[in-house]
C-alpha cells in the first residue's frame, strides 16, 4: 500500500493507539493536518502551542498513556520546548510531532525553520529527525517505546515537510530494535535480599515513596509492602495520592514545605527506603545534612539516579512495581527467619509528632479569606477521586499540603521545573483523558494570566474543568522570599487584584465566572460549581496576600531547622 | 599520564547527530573533553568513540550512567592505563632551514617518525606512538620552532590475554 509520509504519520499514531492529540496547524506541519480529517483520532485545536504540550502531560498524568501533541515547525516547535523540559524532569511519557521546513532546504534559515531537534536535545529522552518517508512507521514505533518504557519521559519526531509528501510502502515494525536501549526492570535477587536485611535490622525506618511509584503502577504494592513493615511513609510532592494519605502510616509530603513530621521522620530515620525518588534537592535540604544517620536502599529504574545526590547502601536498579513485589517477599522471608522487629516505639514518637506539629492556619470569622481555608472546603466538597492539577508557587504547595489525596493520579503537577501556567492546561489534558472524574484547577493569578487562553480551548471542546483562583495579587511565592530573605524589599512582585477582571475574562471565554471575598461564600460558591457541567467554571477567590507557605525549610539549610508559623511557636511558647 | 583523566572507549550507532548528543551531554553535565576519536568499527553500523574525560572517580560514573542513558549508545568500556594499548598520531610542521634540517632528520629517526613533506625551510613529521612520546617529540623540536601540529587524540584497546583462554577461566571461577 502506498501512502505519503504524512499518511504513515497518522496510522502509525492510530497502530500505537493515539485516541486523542492536542495541537495547533501550521506550514510545514499542513500535510500531516490533512489526513488527520478522516483519522479516528480526536484532535484538539489549541490556542498556544505550550497549552498543547502541557495537556499532553496532564493526559499522561491522568490516565499512564502517553500524551501526544502535535504543532508545526519554528516557532511553535519552541513554544512547546517548555512542556518538553517539564516532562523531562517530571518524566512524563509524552510524543510530541514537530512540522519542519523541507529537507531539502534544511541550514538556509528558511522561513520558520529551526533547529528544533538540536534545541529539545537535552530535554528530550531522545529525538529523531526524518530524513525518508520509508522511516517514519519504524520512527513512531521507537518514539512510543522510548516514552513509555524505563523511566518515562518525552521524545520528540521531527518531520519535515517534503518528506511529508513524500511517497512510501506501509508495513508495521513486528518490533522494536533499539541495540543501546534496554532498560532493567527487574530488581537483582542479591541486591533484594540485602535490602531485606536492612529492612530487617532497621528500627527507624521510613519509606521515601516518589514519583516513580506513579509511573510504575505500583501504588497497591507500596502499600502491601507499607503494611508489611510497618514503616511510615512520605509522599514527595510528584507522588502524592501513591500512597492515601487517609492510611495511619502515612506522613505526606517532606521537603522544603512539607510538614514537620515528614521532614523530621527522615532526619531521625535510621534507614530510608526510597521506591522511584531522586533526592531532590527541595526534599533534601542541604545534602550534607540530610537523614544523618540513615541507610539507604534506593530503588530507581534509572541507574543514573543511584548516587547522584546521596551514594546508597543498597541500590536497586528496576521497575518499582516490580522491586516492591520482590521486596514483599524477601521481607516475609526474613520475618519468618528473625521475626518481625518491633518498630511501635518509632512509630509513637512519628504520631507524637503529627500531633504536636500539624499544619496550622486561621481563618478569622469576617476576617480576609484565608487560602488554606479555600482549599480544605474545596477539598470537603468534591469527591475522593477528584483530579487537582496545580500550578507552581504557594497555591501549590498549599493544595499539597491541605489537599486529602486517598487516590492514585488525583494530583497533577509541575514538580521538577516549576513551570508556572501548567496548571489551566494540565487540567484541560486530563479531563480528556478521564472524562468521567470531576476535575479542578487551583492556581494563582500569576500562573492564570501565563496560560487562561487554554480556557478558549477548553470551552469550544466542551471540556468542563474547573478552576480555583487564589488571587492574593502577588506573585506569592516570590513575595513570601522577598519578605523572609530580602528585608520585606517587594521588587517586582504586585499584580492586582482587579486587573485583569478574572470574572469577565472568564465569561469573554465562554466559562462561568464567579467572585468569592467572604470566607461564607465559599461553600455556596463551590457547590454552585460543581453542578456545572456543560462549560468550564472560574472562581476568583479573593485571598489574603500576607499568608505564607509553612512550615519552611529556608533554601540551602538543613532539615534540622523547619520554620513553623510563627503563631504555633507562639502557642507552644517558643 | 594525568591520573584524573580516564579513557573512555564508547560503542555508538553509526549515525548522524550521535556525536552532538555525546558532546552537548558532556557540556550539560560539565564535564572537560581532553580528547575524543571517532571512527567506524570493523561493523559499520557501528561507530566507537575513544573519550579522554578529565574527572575524578565519582563523577565519572555519574557520566558514563548519563553516557549510558543515550538511546544510540551501546556500550561504554573504560580502559585503565596500565590495560590498555594507546596510540595517537602527530603531524607536526617544523622550521628546517639547510642548518637545522639535519638535526630535526635525526630527531626523526630517533623517535622512529617519518618525514612526509619536505619545504624549502620547513618539514612536515608524523610521529605515533603513545602520547607521552608525541609530547616529547613535540618538545624536543620545539626550539626549531613549530609552524603547526595537529594530533588525532587517543586511540586505545584493551591488551589481550597472556594465558590461554582455559586456564583464565580456571582461575575466574575459584575466585
Amino acid at each position: 500500500m502506498k501512502l505519503t509520509g504524512a499518511q504513515a504519520l497518522i496510522k502509525s499514531l492510530e497502530m500505537e493507539q493515539v485516541e486523542v492529540m492536542f495541537g495547533l496547524p501550521g506550514g510545514a506541519i499542513l500535510p500531516v493536518y490533512d489526513p488527520l480529517i478522516d483519522s479516528s483520532i480526536r484532535h484538539i485545536l489549541v490556542r498556544h502551542e505550550q497549552g498543547a504540550g502541557h495537556m499532553a502531560s496532564g493526559y499522561a498524568h491522568a490516565t499512564g498513556r502517553p500524551g501526544v501533541a502535535m504543532v508545526t515547525s519554528g516557532p511553535a516547535a519552541t513554544n512547546i520546548v517548555t512542556p518538553l523540559c517539564d516532562a523531562y524532569m517530571d518524566s512524563v511519557p509524552m510524543v510530541v510531532v514537530t512540522g519542519q521546513v523541507a529537507y531539502s532546504v534544511i541550514g538556509t534559515d528558511a522561513f520558520q525553520e529551526c533547529d528544533t531537534v538540536g534545541i529539545t536535545m537535552p530535554i528530550t529522552k531522545h529525538n529523531w529527525l526524518v530524513t525518508d518517508a520509508n522511516d517514519i512507521p519504524r520512527i513512531v514505533r521507537e518514539a512510543f517505546h522510548v516514552a513509555t518504557t524505563g523511566r518515562p519521559g518525552p521524545v520528540l519526531v521531527d518531520v519535515p515537510k517534503d518528506i511529508a509528501n513524500q511517497a512510501m510502502d506501509w508495513y508495521w515494525p513486528e518490533r522494536v530494535d533499539l541495540p543501546g536501549y534496554k532498560p532493567t526492570t527487574k530488581g537483582h535477587p542479591k541486591q533484594i535480599k540485602d535490602a531485606a536485611r536492612l529492612i530487617g535490622e532497621s528500627r527507624r525506618p521510613v519509606i521515601y515513596a516518589g514519583g516513580g511509584i506513579l509511573k510504575a503502577r505500583a501504588a497497591e504494592a507500596l502499600k502491601t509492602f507499607a503494611e508489611l513493615t510497618g514503616a511510615p511513609v512520605v509522599t514527595t510532592l510528584m507522588a502524592r495520592g501513591a500512597f492515601p494519605d487517609s492510611h495511619e502510616l502515612c506522613l505526606g509530603m517532606p521537603g522544603m514545605h512539607g510538614n514537620y513530621t515528614a521532614i523530621t521522620a527522615m532526619q531521625k530515620a535510621d534507614l530510608l527506603i526510597a521506591l522511584g525518588s531522586r533526592f531532590d534537592d527541595r526534599v533534601t535540604g542541604k545534602v550534607d545534612a540530610f537523614a544523618p544517620d540513615a541507610k539507604i536502599i534506593h530503588v530507581d529504574i534509572d541507574p543514573a539516579e543511584q548516587g547522584k545526590v546521596r551514594r546508597p547502601d543498597v541500590p536497586i536498579v528496576g521497575d518499582c512495581r516490580l522491586v516492591i513485589e520482590e521486596l514483599i517477599k524477601a521481607t516475609k522471608s526474613e520475618h519468618t527467619k528473625h521475626g518481625k522487629p518491633d518498630i511501635s516505639e518509632w512509630f509513637a514518637t512519628v504520631k507524637q509528632w503529627q500531633r504536636d506539629y500539624p499544619l496550622h492556619y486561621e481563618q478569622e470569622e469576617g476576617g480576609t479569606l484565608k487560602p488554606q481555608f479555600v482549599l480544605e472546603q474545596l477539598r470537603d466538597l468534591c469527591p475522593t477521586d477528584t483530579i487537582l492539577a496545580s500550578g507552581v508557587g504557594q497555591h501549590q504547595m498549599w493544595a499539597s499540603q491541605y489537599w486529602k489525596f486517598d487516590h492514585p493520579y488525583t494530583w497533577i503537577n509541575s514538580g521538577g521545573l516549576g513551570t508556572m501556567g501548567y496548571s489551566v492546561p494540565a487540567a484541560i489534558g486530563a479531563k480528556v483523558g478521564r472524562p468521567d472524574r470531576m476535575v479542578w484547577a487551583v492556581d494563582g493569578d500569576g500562573c492564570f494570566q501565563m496560560t487562561a487562553q487554554e480556557l478558549v480551548t477548553a470551552t469550544a471542546e466542551r471540556i468542563p474543568v474547573k478552576i480555583a483562583i487564589l488571587n492574593n495579587a502577588y506573585l506569592g511565592m516570590v513575595r513570601q522570599w522577598q519578605e523572609l530573605f530580602y528585608e520585606e524589599r517587594y521588587s517586582e512582585v504586585y499584580l492586582s487584584p482587579d486587573l485583569p477582571d478574572y470574572v469577565k475574562w472568564a465569561e469573554a471565554m465562554g466559562c462561568v465566572g464567579m467572585r468569592v471575598e467572604d470566607a461564607d461564600d465559599v461553600a455556596p460558591t463551590i457547590e454552585k460549581a460543581n453542578e456545572i457541567d456543560d462549560r468550564p467554571v472560574v472562581i476568583d477567590f479573593r485571598t489574603d496576600y500576607r499568608e505564607k507557605v509553612y512550615p519552611m525549610v529556608a533554601a540551602g539549610t538543613s532539615n534540622d531547622e523547619v520554620i513553623l508559623d510563627p503563631a504555633m511557636d507562639k502557642k507552644a511558647g517558643r | 599520564m594525568n591520573p584524573r583523566h580516564h579513557i573512555l572507549s564508547v560503542l555508538v550507532e553509526n549515525k548522524a547527530g550521535v556525536l552532538t548528543r555525546v558532546a552537548a551531554l558532556f557540556s550539560r553535565r560539565g564535564f572537560n573533553i581532553v580528547s575524543l576519536a571517532v571512527s567506524p568499527t570493523e561493523d559499520e553500523r557501528f561507530s566507537r568513540m575513544t573519550i579522554v574525560v578529565d574527572a575524578e572517580e565519582s563523577p565519572l560514573e555519574q557520566v558514563v550512567k548519563q553516557l549510558n542513558k543515550l538511546i544510540p549508545v551501546i556500550k561504554i568500556g573504560e580502559i585503565a592505563h596500565d590495560q590498555g594499548v594507546e596510540r595517537e598520531l602527530m603531524l607536526i610542521t617544523v622550521k628546517a632551514t639547510a642548518e637545522a634540517r639535519s638535526q630535526v632528520t635525526e630527531l626523526t629517526a630517533i623517535f622512529e617518525a617519518r618525514i612526509v613533506d619536505v619545504g624549502y625551510e620547513a618539514m612536515t613529521i608524523m610521529v605515533s606512538g603513545e602520547p607521552d612520546k608525541i609530547d616529547a617529540f613535540s618538545d624536543l623540536v620545539r626550539p626549531f620552532g613549530i609552524v603547526e601540529q595537529q594530533r588525532t587524540g587517543r586511540i586505545a584497546m584493551p591488551k589481550l590475554a597472556r594465558q590461554p583462554v582455559k586456564l583464565r577461566a580456571v582461575r575466574t571461577a575459584r575466585a
